[in-house]
């Protein structure tokens, strides 16, 4: 009888918690929204400020964030979705055998990309920017993902390598492929400085630092007037040539010398091709590391610092070169910035762009190359997708994230390949690899 | 055992002071070479102080802790980082509650602990990103010193899985197994056999007895397992609030009756004559 009862009590206990949890999530909305889309002010006919109420709105998002949580509290609380768990096994083994084959085909497409879509600028574009996030992605994951050190202020190396380059190149008339290793020097030499003030702070407070950071940048920019041209930037930064033969229409130039007709698309395919190169060499190198002793070091870093210390590892030196090469690639996608827009400011050197960077590491997974590829392309191919939506773009965008936040808390790409092997190499689940804490 | 005489470390009036806490007060003791020391008392003694004093991870308030190598340098180790210490002095230690790299794999923890001569060996990472032969032939010897000792743990079969996967006794093997591969000339245990039943306990003595016998290493060892202590070590430091209490051989141990009234407590009526006994 009891027994019999508690079954029958069981699905009404259910109901009522996914209840509970739907009202609390209607609540949480009604708080949030109230005031910022229940009430809308315009401009009167006579000049003055009107309140509308937009009580249906409201009601809107509170019924849509109560059926979320109603539904969620239903299908299992707080529990993760493994959604690798429902892919059948036949699937699974097709994707296993044609892993490689599907990455080649990938990496041959982006290689052909500029060939296919010649003619369409505004892909093109697209293809350099997702690029170099891409780029900045995997720099900041050696970083983040690898050393397990959060980094918030990672735009201020994209920062300096961008105004390396423009100083040198507008001041001292150097060339693009001599400025590029000079201005990842450059911000290798800001990431150790940067590095030895934070080496003792962990987690929280090492994040708040790096913030601060990457805030000082922008504002010694802003007001080193003399140098930096202050917030109207530097203007006029040379373009890019093709190894001394310039993109125009002049007899010397690009289209003239090799027999083409004049067209402005060979200056983007070849910048579409250089940002390639350096991304695809940031991810070789990055997979190198991971094979070296200094690789295994970050990971161990991550892992546990004081175990680390107990093998003789030099913690210090570890952490200095963990900085030093996410921000050396960081101050070279920098310097491709600058040659690429032309035209520099501290604008584009926000905290925003830090925070969109370390969004595309966390998403993709944190330590997957793969992953990172994938959540760059998806956040602004995303961007890029919703741009009519304008005003929902940022919700759409929010709502993905605690989507992905719920079901994938580890990345897209939660596995990871280890370093070595003595039999076989199996991708583990990270679910045992650590976040890092400082 | 051919290991040359004298004392490998050498503890001279070590006092460890956390604000208004003495933690280790004015301890003096030898490990010798080639010998396993156990270092015993019940919980709160400073067992696990004087561990971290000697491995760097604590800077001690007075004394000096010196580490002779054979026929080599002497390490003053109250001076050096601890990093320095594990590197340059060989002393490797075990936590007492497991510290592992969880998501790496087994083989991947082994090679951690030799990442200084690998470090080396790859030209500080420039010959070896650029892939020179020297470099795989180090990081194959590294991978065959790895088999090694997975091997001897008998962990070969879990060499690729991740070292969070391990159930509790195997995480002890192979932390032992990871101090191993720095090759230490000392290798501190804390509590090796915390945990594990009374079969691992067994597998565990014979291991240790076959380190020493094997390789130039001295062990010392903090341990609550008696049987352990009694049944392999050579000399028995025993601790209480600080103070070295006795300093023996693992026979005198366990008649000492200043070490049974730290153990196990004394009668009322026998209060006193202990405490004058032990000086107080």
């Amino acid at each position: 009888m009891a027994i019999a009862a508690e079954t029958q009590a069981k699905p009404a206990a259910d109901i009522a918690a996914a209840l509970k949890n739907g009202l609390l999530a209607a609540l949480a909305a009604f708080g949030l929204f109230s005031l910022l889309i229940g009430l809308r002010t315009d401009q009167g006919p006579t000049g003055a400020l009107e309140l509308t109420s937009r009580a249906t709105v409201l009601g809107v998002f509170v019924v849509i964030a109560f059926v979320g949580g109603f539904a969620r509290g239903l299908i299992g609380g707080e529990r993760t979705i493994d959604l690798a768990a429902y892919v059948p096994d036949e699937i699974r083994a097709f994707a296993a055998r044609t892993g490689r084959i599907l990455g080649f085909a990938l990496l041959a497409f982006v290689f052909a990309a500029p060939i296919l879509f010649f003619h369409n600028r505004y892909l093109l574009d697209l293809g350099i920017q997702i690029l170099t996030y891409v780029m900045l992605g995997w720099g900041l994951n050696i970083v983040v993902g690898l050393a397990g050190l959060l980094d918030l202020g990672y735009v201020a190396f994209y920062a300096v390598g961008a105004y390396s380059y423009a100083l040198l190149a507008q001041n001292f008339g150097w060339s693009f492929w001599l400025c590029l290793p000079v201005a990842g020097c450059l911000a290798a030499f800001w990431g150790v400085l940067l590095g030895f003030p934070v080496l003792r702070l962990r987690g929280d407070y090492l994040a708040i630092v790096t913030l601060a950071f990457g805030e000082i940048i922008r504002l010694v920019l802003i007001n080193w007037w003399s140098l930096t041209g202050g917030p109207n930037g530097v203007a006029g930064i040379p373009r890019p040539s093709f190894f001394g033969i310039p993109f125009n229409d002049e007899e010397n130039g690009f289209a003239a010398t090799f027999g083409l007709e004049y067209t402005p698309s060979y200056r983007v395919v070849f910048l579409y091709y250089v940002i390639l190169a350096l991304a695809l060499l940031t991810n070789w190198v990055t997979l190198r590391l991971r094979r070296l002793p200094i690789g295994r070091a970050w990971e161990a870093l991550r892992e546990d610092e004081i175990a680390c210390r107990s093998l003789g590892i030099n913690t210090t030196t570890t952490k200095l070169t963990a900085f030093a090469m996410g921000a050396m690639f960081g101050g070279i996608a920098g310097s491709f910035f600058a040659t690429r827009q032309g035209f520099i400011s501290p604008e584009s050197f926000t905290f925003s762009e830090s925070a969109l960077v370390l969004a595309i590491v966390v998403l993709g997974g944190m330590g997957s190359q793969l992953g990172v590829a994938i959540a760059a392309f998806a956040m602004l191919g995303g961007f890029e997708l919703f741009r009519e939506f304008e005003q929902y773009r940022m919700l759409v965008f929010g709502a993905a994230m605690v989507l992905i936040m719920i079901w994938r808390p580890r990345g897209l790409v939660a596995t990871r390949a280890p370093s070595a092997f003595l039999n076989k190499r199996k991708a583990a689940a990270v679910t045992l690899v650590k976040e890092g804490h400082g | 055992m051919n290991a040359p005489a004298g004392p490998i470390l050498e503890v001279d009036h070590l006092t460890m002071r956390f604000g208004g806490l003495l933690a280790v007060d004015d301890l003096s003791f030898a490990a010798s070479r080639g010998r396993i020391t156990a270092l015993i008392g019940p919980n709160g003694a400073g067992k696990t102080t004087v561990f971290n004093c000697i491995t760097g991870f604590y800077h001690p308030t007075v004394g000096m802790i010196r580490l002779h190598h054979a026929g080599g340098p002497t390490y003053l180790l109250e001076r050096l980082l601890d990093f320095r210490i594990a590197k340059l002095a060989k002393v490797a230690r075990t936590f007492q509650n497991i510290r592992l790299f969880p998501g790496m794999t087994l083989l991947e923890n082994l090679l951690v602990a030799q990442h200084n001569p690998l470090m080396t060996a790859s030209g500080f990472t420039f010959l070896g990103l650029l892939g020179f032969a020297s470099y795989r032939r180090s990081e194959q010897a590294a991978i065959d010193r790895a088999r090694y000792w997975l091997d001897r743990m008998a962990l070969l079969r879990r060499a690729d899985d991740p070292a969070g996967d391990l159930p509790y006794g195997e995480q002890r093997r192979l932390e032992i197994a990871r101090a191993m591969c720095t090759e230490p000339v000392l290798l501190c245990l804390d509590e090796p056999a915390a945990g594990l039943n009374a079969r691992e306990s067994a597998e565990l003595k014979e291991l240790l007895l076959a380190i020493r016998a094997e390789q130039q290493t001295s062990i010392l060892l903090i341990e609550h397992d008696m049987s352990v202590v009694m049944d392999i070590s050579d000399h028995v430091v025993v601790l209480d609030y600080g103070v070295k209490i006795f300093e023996g051989t693992a026979a005198d141990v366990r008649n000492d009756p200043k070490v049974i009234a730290a153990y196990l407590g004394v009668e009322d009526e026998e209060v006193e004559r202990v405490e004058a006994e032990v000086g107080l």
